[in-house]
């Protein structure tokens, strides 16, 4: 029987877990993540799931741990945030170029320097080139639902590339709301036995990442763009199905709400994205035709649904809660690229940088900001630009 | 004993598997260490090995040169990962494969040394392997944590190392895992013998195997085995097990705790080009080394 | 409780096999070759064990076989036999 129960993001995607029946979990803590090794160490030692735990000495041996096992055959799990996901970088690349389905849930938070324990998505952010699929939850409920189906999705065989879920830390993962976790025999049905390319498990003498030419490697690596490419399809097959058999469909790789006639939309990810609702329901209500797209999967980055959606808009609002530094911000950076693709008249595209190193966008605030790039737009502002709104109180 | 009834000392299993024509350089001790693995192992074992000498001497990409399993791993994650093949393997139900991080000394005393730590001190049912030539050898002959004082190195080229070299195994005997031993390619059935003891451990077993390195040490590659013996004979490298919580002295090395039967470690310096640069004083303060070493050893026994 | 299937679409994977001569026919590399004397073999199997890219043989009826394809020719054989029964020549190509 599904049960609808108070959840933090962290415990959602631990109940999450614990549905997908992993076999191995290497898992190293730090602040906002603890609390999701905590639940699972519990129940792998209360026999609730049946799970080798290996507790490591530091992220990078968590995820090189977690590597280890997958490669050997096994379903595995880790969880990390800022300073421990840059931690084990190296290793984040090493899997996805090795083609092995993994899972790993990201508790965003800012980086150092200086000590920030508060959400933003620059950790999450900075693992954009490395491959793996890249998926940010808005609620509680939506990280549950994307954990599993990470795991679908990453043992595909047309994908066979790991998948890392993000949410923001403390404003989700410490924060209880109503989730419905699935019905365990259902989700066993549906996401069968794990699934991979090859395994080394020593019955069959074979070595994994030898020293490899340049073209075989570029080979390779443009598998891997491959895969990106098929996955998109994937995900939304996954999506759809797994509507029909938990009640709870999402839209693909985007979700847009009052996109129809919008004439501006504003674009963003993660749980901030709910504050920009709620701004643009007011907006609505006082006659503004404005939309939201929100990014569910920001690798492969969406770029034909998005120009699906914003092909014939007046003004297009990049919420971005990241920075690269010396240029902007990263949806932004590739959303323009994405259009750029297919039309060389791009809409308004404005770049609005917020709430970096955890600091609180209001829907007041949004519906602000929106508010005053509508007039500019409609005074006639044509080209696009950028700017890093600090807001304060 | 006549030719026709002789009998191989080690099982026809090592013909198979460290396969000619690898990428080692002439005289390398690599293989030698492989050969004996693969006497005990045979093709049921899955080496774990980090960026080091062996990550390039199996080759490149479509073939290598064991016919074992190997996963290629971060530089200082072998020791980890390892642990979760080790553990995958066991959920799995998988009883008969061995789980071997095979690593350098760079790779274990320097980047990998919170790896090892950490996976001795979980003990996870795995083989730690260091083979110790003493140097970045790969990446072309800089000086480890592990390069005895006084040697020549890329990056110590005109004082040579300052240091006395780490004492890994010294290491691991605190983190009290199961099995500690030290080995020598120049001893190879030594190796076996210690690797016929420590494959019924259940637990974390490490074996620092002594590797003499012809083209990082500078010396004929055809003296690689008669310098690892001078290692030994000289007291230099001393060849022990520690289990049960007790240290045993292996047979090549028992009768050296008697200083006046070491061969004087001249002989062994003299062979290598990497301590042309040595002084006197050098010389002086290795020998304090080695006698420190063994009072360390004999204070553990009695 | 795990599943292989190969991926779709022909992907090219970093996995390698086991091959003998993966550096190619290393016989090349020698500039000494190495000769056994068989008078003076005792076949106590030294050579076998300690050849780095094992190619020797030691086989009981038919003494020491070398496999001039891959000797590298580093001389340990020589060094290390007890009877002085191997010897390195140099390697004139032959």
């Amino acid at each position: 029987m599904a049960r609808r129960v108070a959840l933090t993001g962290n415990y959602a995607i631990a109940y999450a877990v614990k549905l997908a029946k992993p076999d191995v979990i290497a898992a190293y803590p730090i602040t906002p993540q603890s609390p999701i090794v905590e639940k699972l160490a519990e129940m792998i030692e209360s026999g609730e799931l049946k799970a080798s735990i290996i507790r490591v000495e530091s992220e990078h041996s968590a995820l090189a741990a977690c590597f280890g096992a997958a490669v050997a055959g096994a379903r595995v799990f880790t969880a990390t945030s800022s300073q421990g996901l840059l931690y084990m970088h190296e290793v984040v690349h090493w899997a996805s170029r090795a083609r092995i389905p993994m899972v790993m849930a990201v508790v965003s938070r800012t980086i150092n320097t200086p000590w920030n324990i508060w959400p933003d998505h620059s950790d999450f952010v900075d693992q954009r080139d490395a491959g793996w699929i890249m998926a940010y939850a808005m609620d509680n409920q939506e990280a549950l639902d994307l954990t599993l189906q990470a795991f679908k999705i990453s043992e595909e065989p047309s994908v066979y590339l790991p998948v890392m879920v993000g949410i923001e830390g403390f404003v989700l993962s410490h924060t209880a709301m109503p989730v419905e976790i699935p019905e365990e025999k259902l989700v066993e049905e549906w996401l069968g036995e794990r699934t991979q390319p090859y395994v080394v498990d020593g019955l069959e003498p074979k070595g994994l990442g030898p020293l490899t030419p340049p073209e075989d490697t570029e080979d390779m690596f443009y598998g891997i763009q491959l895969a990106m490419e098929n996955s998109k399809k994937v995900i939304k097959s996954v999506d759809s199905e797994y509507g029909k058999l938990f009640g709870r469909e999402y839209g693909g790789l985007i979700s847009c709400y009052y996109c129809s006639d919008a004439k501006y939309v504003a674009i963003a990810m993660g749980s901030w994205t709910g504050d920009l609702i709620e701004a643009v329901n007011t907006l609505r209500e006082e006659g503004y035709p404005v939309g939201v797209i929100r990014v569910r999967f920001y690798r492969p980055f969406p770029r034909e649904d998005l120009w699906e959606v914003l092909r014939g808009i007046k003004g297009v609002f990049v919420f971005d809660r990241a920075i690269s530094f010396g240029a902007w911000g990263p949806i932004f950076t590739d959303l323009v690229a994405g259009l750029v693709q297919y039309t060389s008249k791009l809409p308004t595209i404005v770049n609005i940088v917020a709430g970096i190193a955890g600091v609180h966008v209001t829907a007041e605030d949004f519906r602000d900001m929106l508010l005053s790039l509508i007039n500019r737009v409609e005074i006639g502002l044509e080209h696009g630009y950028f700017d890093w709104i600090r807001v304060r109180r | 004993m006549s030719r026709s009834q002789a009998k191989s000392p080690l099982p026809y299993s090592a013909r198979d598997v460290v396969l000619p024509g690898d990428a080692s350089c002439h005289g390398c001790p690599i293989p030698m260490a492989l050969k004996v693995f693969s006497a005990v192992f045979g093709e049921k074992m899955i080496l774990v090995i980090p960026a080091c000498c062996t990550s390039v001497i199996v080759g490149t990409y479509p073939g290598q040169s064991l016919k074992a399993s190997i996963i290629h791993v971060p530089f200082a994650s072998a020791a980890a990962v390892a642990s979760g093949v080790a553990q995958a393997l066991k959920m799995r139900g998988i009883s008969d494969v061995q789980v071997i991080a095979w690593a350098g000394d760079g790779g274990t005393a320097d980047i990998g040394m919170a790896t090892v730590s950490g996976a001795a001190e979980r003990n996870e049912d795995i083989f730690y392997i260091m083979y110790d030539n003493e140097a970045y050898m790969n990446t072309g002959i800089q000086r480890s944590s592990s390069t005895p004082k006084g040697a020549w190195t890329t990056t110590t080229p005109v004082v040579g190392k300052s240091e006395n070299k780490k004492d890994v195994a010294k290491i691991l005997i605190a983190h009290n895992v199961p099995y500690v031993a030290t080995a020598s390619v120049g001893y190879p059935h030594d190796l076996y013998n210690k690797l016929q003891r420590a494959k019924n451990i259940r637990g974390f077993k490490y074996i620092q195997i002594h590797a003499p390195c012809p083209t990082g040490w500078r010396f004929d590659p055809k003296y690689t085995v008669r310098i690892a013996k001078l290692a030994v004979e000289t007291g230099y490298w001393v060849l022990y097990e520690y289990y049960d919580g007790k240290l045993v002295i292996s047979g090549p090395s028992r009768p050296l705790i008697d200083p006046s039967k070491r061969k004087s470690i001249e002989e062994y310096l003299k062979l290598q080009g990497r301590f042309r640069i040595i002084t006197p004083e050098i010389i002086n303060s290795i020998n304090e080394y080695i006698e420190s070493n063994w009072n360390w050893i004999k204070k553990y026994l009695y | 409780m795990v599943k292989i299937r190969e991926p779709e679409n022909n992907v090219k994977l970093p996995l390698s096999r086991p091959i003998i001569g993966v550096a190619g026919k290393t016989g090349m590399w020698r500039t000494m070759r190495p000769i056994v004397n068989s008078e003076k073999c005792t076949a106590c199997f030294q050579c076998e064990v300690y050849c780095p890219v094992n190619v020797i043989r030691v086989e009981p009826k038919l003494g020491v076989t070398i496999d001039y394809d891959y000797c590298k020719g580093c001389g340990i054989c020589e060094d290390i036999c007890p009877r002085g029964a191997i010897v390195m020549v140099p390697e004139t190509g032959e």
